[in-house]
């Protein structure tokens, strides 16, 4: 209280801070109002940025060949806002448009957003834009803005590729790199590598005086930014291969998958019916999608990775090696056939007609269903209950890379199914289920699904007598060789290496034998070993299935062929396959007849899907 | 006595709707600065505008917490928030992260902490509780070394960083104590010192020297006290043109290049708009070409794309003038002189010496940072990075400032209940 008496004081600070706010309310109306110089230098000093687009990353085969690369294409991109005495008519006759759908997509831009700049018509031709680029002057709000579309220059791998579109919403929201009108991968590699072949966006700071006269550069390019490159990608597919797997599925619903079992690289990925990929590139782009998404066939649906199918009797080897690795069989053991095995009156699974009893060399050869009926029984019943050696068996089966994703580099995958213990407990009640009960496994079917590349591993994993590389689709980013232990350490299966050689004596059986399921799909002067497989389809004609490796010594190619309503495996998949490997190993075909048969096939039931 | 009716019983509405509006009126200017036609979405925690509005809710909060305390907790741990602020200040000068030369910020992860913002609760909080000492006085040279240590000590310690910016607005609270009692002989030899120096670095020495006492000598005639006081008069101005000579050894020895460079720009002793000028000119431009009315929200051209880094920090003054041109000038510097003037109105009505010191501390403060902000973006002063309150981007200058504000609203609301 007593300081009470410097009271007056105070008004120092009302003086302090009345004077020196009136001392910067006058410097400011000096220069906002009184001068003009300042108005002058801004107009003549707006700063433009124009996004510079990085060419994105070409994609390449396996042998250099070039799948995927860019074009120059010319967006013409409208500010609504900043339009002036438009003279829309020169406009149209420059662009050569219609006044109404130019007023229709102008309507649309300032629906979207007045202030910022939107597409108003997409993929100007390169001479349209030199003239329209002369004059750009006379209408203020809009610019052209350059960036690159794709081109598919072999017309093949659609699904492995995948498509490039502007960035969705939900990615805009998500990530900050991308702003709208980017050119995003939405599937395929153009999706899964999309952060190596997007490269970097770079930005040019340009000086523009109100008029939207360009006036040079902003500080000597002091701000910009350099746009870089994507990176190139080299793909394990061979494309000669690829081009002739959708040739061969010409008319036929299914896939084919092709690894390369020393790698894992996969080298080729085919889904019948397939698709142009240059029909999903620029304008006309909405319109194909429509119309294949509507497709009853299904064009656009990947079965080499979503399709989920039962393995039908290719799976038999994988029961052989189990039971081989258990040691509830060996190579000698035999079991008798009398057309089938039999359970009680109920319960029965049928088999074709052959000489019984069968050792395990021969029940692969005739792909006898009683053979691995038995076996089936003895994996499981080794154990005391049934669970206990149901799950012992499905560890093994696991091992295969069956039942789960195979966490590659591919944009789609499905798990597939090796049904659990819980699954058939709930089906059929805990404790209430026996070997029999399941007994459709032992032949592939039953609630086993699996997707065709996880069958194509499956046989890589036996031609390596063993172990598989996950399957991948790119070896090289920018020339440097993909260096991921995902990929380059071997994943060993729960079957010792030697329980292999009757197996796959067997599969060799499936072409040399008497009666042998593929034997007229053998190939002279190449060891294949392969096994047939049909699943039960109860929509219509049974699917055709067929696996096969060769040669049968280092092996270079394993091969999953998969034929919807192609009816027995040994019918329309054995031969494809052997006109893969043929094909890829030789470069030529020895069996012209066959050749055609398959190419002139059509198994199709809905029209010629072109 | 205690008046518990709720946490904002008693609180002055009238800073809080200024507050508020500043806030709000800073936050749209710092979307301004931010927005291009690219952006896609501002609000994210990625974005200055969405990590705004996350300071602006934690400010709250902050808020919420003061007004909740019991308003004697400030008197009582004064001191102990003042050493917890020094020794946050010694921390800084060791673990403290450097960017641009300085080390004032402690880095946290994603976010940065400046603990100079917090600082200034803690010596306003000490100089308050000193000066409320029963039998305290200022004309009593011990008393008047010890406030001034008070307010010496954090500064040593900034200028140690360096951050001279800081320095300069913990150095203005000893106009509080010229509001205290103490002689107006400092304020007029702070005056002279100031003066000195710009006459010395705007002109040559020598000519600052024959000025100054071409100067002395007509002002001595004309007040001709009589032969007392020449002795004195002489002395002083024998000091005066000491002070002159050791200007130009200060200046080069003492600023760094960079201060050099800004204050020889401001004094028009350099011209240069692309090297230290260009900041200046840039922002000059920026807000001259607003006009009148400015150009409106978001369409403003030449305060986008943060080439200035501080565009939406110490830079925030631009965006307003241009895209609310004069107008927002007029309304932004109102705001500002209605806060300060409303300050000083209620520290003058506070029983307590306490909160009437914190008042006024607090008012030069805000007077500070606003005066030096908005005369540097239009030339008036050097570029000195210092943030404009409650306008500018970041967090540890609006929590800062928002505590140190309500706590003044809270001491107020408190006035009934404390004698002293
Ligand atoms: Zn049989």
């Amino acid at each position: 209280m007593s300081r009470n008496k410097f009271t007056e004081r105070r008004l120092f600070f009302y003086f302090l801070f009345v004077g020196t706010t009136l001392l910067l309310l006058i410097t400011l109306f000096g220069i906002q109002i009184l001068n003009d110089s300042y108005k002058v230098s801004a107009e003549n000093n707006v700063i433009k940025a124009i996004t510079i687009y990085p060419e994105r990353g070409y994609i390449y085969d396996r042998e250099g060949v070039l799948l995927v690369t860019n074009q120059r294409a010319y967006d013409l991109m409208v500010t609504p806002r900043q339009i002036k005495q438009l003279d829309t008519i020169a406009l149209c006759k420059i662009i050569d448009i219609d006044l109404e759908g130019f007023n229709k997509s102008l309507k649309r831009a300032k629906h979207y957003s007045t202030r910022k700049a939107s597409l108003l018509l997409k993929e100007i031709s390169k001479q349209t834009a030199a003239q329209l680029q002369e004059r750009l002057y006379e209408f203020p709000g809009f610019y052209l803005q350059e960036r690159t579309i794709r081109q598919y220059p072999e017309r093949s791998a659609a699904h492995i590729l995948g498509y490039v579109s502007q960035v969705p919403d939900y990615i805009l929201k998500k990530d900050d790199y991308y702003k709208r009108n980017d050119n995003y991968g939405i599937s395929g590699v153009e999706s899964s590598y999309e952060k190596d072949l997007r490269g970097v966006r770079g930005t040019q700071y340009l000086i523009r005086d109100v008029w939207n006269r360009p006036k040079g550069s902003f500080e000597d390019g002091k701000y910009d930014s350099l746009a870089i490159n994507g990176k190139d990608i080299e793909l394990s597919i061979d494309i000669q291969l690829q081009k002739y797997a959708e040739d061969l599925m010409r008319n036929k619903k299914g896939s084919i998958v092709a690894i390369e079992p020393a790698t894992g690289e996969i080298l080729t990925l085919v889904s019948s019916p397939n698709y142009d990929p240059n029909l999903l590139i620029g304008r006309s782009r909405s319109i194909n999608f429509n119309r294949m998404y509507k497709d009853l066939d299904k064009p656009l649906f990947d079965r080499s990775l979503l399709a989920e199918y039962p393995p039908g009797s290719t799976f038999k080897l994988v029961n052989a090696l189990i039971a081989l690795q258990e040691g509830v069989i060996y190579d000698g053991t035999r079991f008798s056939c009398d057309e089938g095995w039999r359970f009680s009156a109920k319960l029965k699974i049928g088999c074709h007609a052959h000489k019984s009893p069968l050792n395990l060399i021969e029940s692969i050869e005739q792909s006898c269903n009683a053979y691995y009926c038995n076996t089936f029984r003895r994996i499981v019943e080794k154990y005391p209950t049934a669970s206990k050696g149901y799950e012992n068996w499905r560890e093994h089966v696991l091992s295969f890379g069956l039942g789960d994703f195979l966490n590659n580099d591919l944009y789609n995958g499905r798990k597939g199914r090796v049904p659990t213990v819980d699954f058939y407990n709930k089906q059929y009640g805990k404790g209430s289920w026996k070997a029999p009960t399941v007994i459709s496994l032992s032949i592939g079917q039953d609630a086993l699904v699996v997707s065709p590349i996880q069958m194509a591993n499956m046989c890589a994993a036996i031609a390596n007598r063993g172990h598989y590389y996950t399957p991948h689709i790119v070896r090289e980013i920018d020339a440097v060789p993909l260096n991921d232990s995902t990929y380059n350490i071997p994943k060993y299966t729960s079957i010792d290496k030697k329980y292999f050689n009757t197996v796959i004596n067997g599969m060799e059986r499936v072409f040399t034998g008497k009666h042998g399921t593929a034997k007229t799909a053998r190939v002279k002067g190449i060891e294949i070993c392969g096994k047939t497989g049909t699943a039960e389809n109860s929509h219509g004609e049974d699917h055709s299935i067929f696996i096969a490796f060769a040669p049968k010594e280092n092996p270079q190619i394993a091969i999953a062929v998969y034929v919807e309503n192609g009816g027995w495996g040994s019918t329309w998949a054995a031969p494809i396959a052997s006109l893969m490997i043929e094909k890829y190993l030789t470069g030529q075909i020895s069996n012209s007849k066959q050749e055609a048969f398959i190419l002139n096939g059509n198994l199709m039931n809905t029209e010629d899907a072109k | 006595m205690r008046n518990n009716k709720s946490v904002f019983a008693n609180i002055d509405w009238t800073l809080v709707f200024i507050y508020m509006l500043m806030l709000f009126f800073g936050w749209l200017n710092i979307y301004a600065a931010n927005y291009d036609e690219g952006a896609v979405n501002l609000i994210t925690m990625n974005a200055e505008p969405g990590k705004q509005l996350f300071w602006i809710a934690t400010s709250f909060i902050w808020i919420f917490l003061i007004l909740l305390l019991d308003g004697k907790f400030y008197t009582t741990f004064s001191y102990l928030i003042y050493i917890f602020m020094l020794l946050l200040l010694i921390g800084v000068l060791i673990i403290g992260k450097e960017i641009g030369g300085a080390k004032s910020w402690y880095d946290l992860g994603s976010f940065s902490m400046q603990p100079s913002e917090f600082a200034k609760i803690g010596v306003l909080l000490a100089l308050s509780k000193y000066l409320s000492q029963l039998n305290i006085n200022l004309t009593n040279i011990d008393t008047q070394i010890k406030a001034f240590a008070l307010i010496l000590l954090p500064i040593i310690l900034i200028m140690l960083q360096p951050d001279a910016g800081s320095a300069i607005v913990f150095a203005s609270l000893f106009l509080v104590l010229y509001r205290e009692g103490i002689s107006g002989v400092y304020l007029v030899i702070l005056a002279l010192v100031i003066s000195l120096f710009i006459l010395t670095l705007k002109f040559e020495t020598q000519i600052a020297m024959i000025i100054t006492t071409l100067v002395a000598t007509v002002f001595g005639y004309l007040i001709k006290k009589g032969k007392n006081s020449i002795k004195p008069a002489i002395f002083s101005l024998v000091i005066a043109l000491g002070f002159i000579q050791s200007v130009e050894y200060l200046y080069n020895e003492i600023l760094r290049p960079h201060h050099r460079s800004r204050i020889d720009l401001i004094l028009g002793k350099i011209d240069d708009i692309h090297g230290a000028g260009y900041n200046l000119h840039q922002s000059k431009i920026a807000i001259g070409s607003g006009g009148f009315s400015g150009k409106g929200f978001l369409d403003g051209t030449q305060t986008k794309f943060n080439f200035v880094p501080e565009q939406s920090t110490d830079f925030i003054f631009c965006t307003i003038g241009e895209e609310w041109g004069f107008i927002g000038s007029v309304i932004t510097i109102g705001l500002f002189l209605a806060l300060l003037l409303r300050l000083i109105v209620l520290a003058e009505r506070q029983r307590s010496t306490f909160s009437r010191v914190y008042g006024y501390g607090l008012a030069t403060i805000l007077f500070c940072h606003f005066f030096i902000n908005i005369a540097m973006t239009i030339g008036i002063m050097p570029v000195i990075g210092i943030p404009l309150p409650f306008f500018s981007y970041g967090g540890s200058s609006l929590w800062g400032f928002s505590i140190l504000l309500f706590i003044f609203i809270k001491l107020d609301a408190y006035r009934m209940d404390i004698l002293r």
